[in-house]
């Protein structure tokens, strides 16, 4: 469903190039679930946002639904493909009801029967119809994401690029928009690729991951060599200790590093 | 725990008025803390926050602190004066918050920062300060203290500035250090290396700590005793290692949401909030 070959970007030119990410490969097959992990600055959020046509300067290849895509994406690559971000607060319009702001993507790729789809969409995530004329800053953190995570489907995409889905929000929530993100993929047969720094959440999410650091994959495993701890770089086995809460040996084992 | 605690807190209130409620963040609390690395656990609103911030008096004027007692070595601080409280916050009792970026002064360098602590809290001298703040660099673990005396906060990655100013936190060697999320922006990585400088300044200077956190894991496996907070009361209190036997239902519900490393995927139980919960508890000695 989405193929990567030999990505690289960069930000800056001559001596001040910074490169991003450099020579990433994966491919994600129809209805897979695969996470790239990394911390900040490994370069896992801007392949997404190159996946995602966010950012535009890239090279080497992407292919989405094995159609090879370039620097501009076309309407039909969104209907597709929709991303969810990490923070609600800040990708919900502030002055937008929730009713506008999933009457949106429906207009621009018009689909008609808005208001249908905005009630089923609403239903999907859980949401009653309460909420639709509401504001952005009258729902709780999780009940945004819930927002975003309806406007993503609204347009039936079959990928699903998610950023951080879960990272802002309280454990109680996380839970809950995890369960809902996972019955969505079931019932639907959507792809996932999920970027974040959570371990747990990537064996509660996928199948197969890739641990990224300093802009390159180091290590591509499954989510049951994860459970197992079979690690193969040290790195990956350094952020699985880590992940485990503090000991003074996983804190011994950062500093030697 | 020793005959005199370091800080008591009894019945600890802390409301805020508004023109049409009160809304009342934290509900009579009580703990008293040794030198020891206590944490608070709990969800936005819990009353975590605020409970940190009214030890030192820094709550906003809309909001109302009443205590039975909250005294730190002896001294009542509901009743000190803003004078007394000066000398007392940074000096004594300080406190390290979430995000660096908000917390340094942009344009003056990280070292003259550290340095400025020391100067104003210990009256020491310029090159004193200087070298008391290369040493304190040092201390939090930065390789090249000299280079990065002299860089700016943006110059410096999160990490780092959260190293900075838990050094100029605690340069004036305070009693107590109150760490409100001080490592939920870093990277675990980072977040382990910070962590165990707290460690080392608890054993090694016998300092007290407060470790308010929303991540049930790391203190259960940083701390020593954990209270953890719903609504602004403390529901429970346990040993850092014993988390993991909790048995109130809403640290139990807490515990089970958290998805696993290393088990099977299962949908993840979703906390029945029992209005229960929220009702006044009884008063009760300290924990």
């Amino acid at each position: 469903m989405i193929e990567v070959r030999d990505l690289e970007v960069g930000f800056g030119t001559g001596n001040d190039l910074i490169r991003a990410v450099r020579g990433v490969s994966f491919r994600v097959g129809e209805g897979e679930s695969f996470a790239l992990v990394g911390e900040s600055g490994s370069g896992k959020s801007t392949v997404l946002r190159a996946i995602s046509g966010l950012n535009p300067d890239w090279s080497g290849a992407i292919a989405v639904a094995g159609e090879p895509q370039g620097p501009r994406r076309s309407r039909a690559f969104h209907k597709h493909l929709q991303m969810v971000f990490q923070d609600p607060y800040g990708s919900l319009h502030p002055r937008h009801t929730v009713d506008r702001i999933l009457a949106e993507p429906v207009a621009i790729h018009r689909l008609g029967e808005a208001d249908r789809r905005i009630e089923r969409a609403l239903a999907d995530v859980g949401l009653g119809q309460g909420f639709r004329y509401r504001y952005p800053h009258q729902l709780s953190g999780g009940q945004r994401q819930r927002v975003a995570i309806a406007r993503a489907l609204i347009l039936e995409p079959r990928v699903l690029l998610l950023d951080e889905p879960t990272s802002a929000l309280d454990v109680s929530v996380q839970a809950e928009i995890l369960n809902l993100l996972r019955r969505l993929r079931a019932e639907r047969g959507l792809t996932f690729l999920l970027v974040t720094h959570n371990l747990a959440v990537v064996n509660q999410m996928c199948e197969r991951l890739a641990v990224m650091k300093g802009g390159e994959i180091v290590e591509e495993m499954t989510a049951g060599d994860l459970r197992e701890g079979r690690t193969r770089h040290p790195y990956t086995a350094q952020l699985l200790r880590a992940s485990r809460g503090y000991s003074r040996a996983a804190a011994a084992a950062v500093l030697d590093a | 725990m020793t005959a005199t605690p370091l800080l008591e807190v009894e019945d600890l209130r802390v409301r805020f008025h508004t023109d049409s409620r009160t809304v009342e963040a934290v509900r009579g609390i009580s703990f008293a803390l040794g030198r020891e690395k206590l944490g608070i656990v709990g969800e936005s609103g819990s009353g975590k926050s605020q409970t940190g911030r009214a030890i030192l008096r820094l709550t906003p004027p809309s909001a109302e602190v009443t205590a039975r007692r909250l005294a730190f070595d002896g001294i009542d601080l509901l009743a000190a004066t803003p004078r007394a409280m000066r000398r007392i916050r940074g000096a004594r009792i300080s406190m390290v918050m979430q995000d660096p970026k908000f917390s340094l002064n942009p344009v003056m360098t990280v070292g003259e920062q550290i340095a400025e602590a020391h100067r104003v809290h210990r009256r020491a001298g310029r090159r004193e300060a200087r070298e008391k703040a290369l040493e304190m660099l040092d201390a939090v673990r930065i390789r090249d203290p000299r280079r990065v005396y002299d860089l700016y906060p943006h110059e410096v990655s999160g990490g780092m500035g959260q190293r900075v100013m838990i050094a100029m936190m605690l340069v004036p060697d305070p009693d107590l250090l109150i760490a409100d999320e001080p490592t939920s922006a870093l990277d675990v990585t980072v977040q382990m290396q910070v962590l165990a400088i707290l460690d080392d300044l608890v054993s090694r200077r016998g300092m007290g700590l407060i470790f308010i956190s929303h991540d049930l894991d790391l203190v259960a496996s940083f701390c020593d005793r954990v209270l953890v907070m719903y609504g602004g009361q403390i529901v429970e209190t346990c040993r850092g290692g014993a988390l993991h036997e909790a048995s109130h239902p809403y640290t139990r519900g807490l515990l089970a949401a958290l998805p696993q490393v290393d088990r099977p995927p299962r949908d993840l139980p979703v906390i029945a909030r029992d209005p229960a919960w929220l009702l006044p508890l009884p008063p009760e000695g300290r924990p």
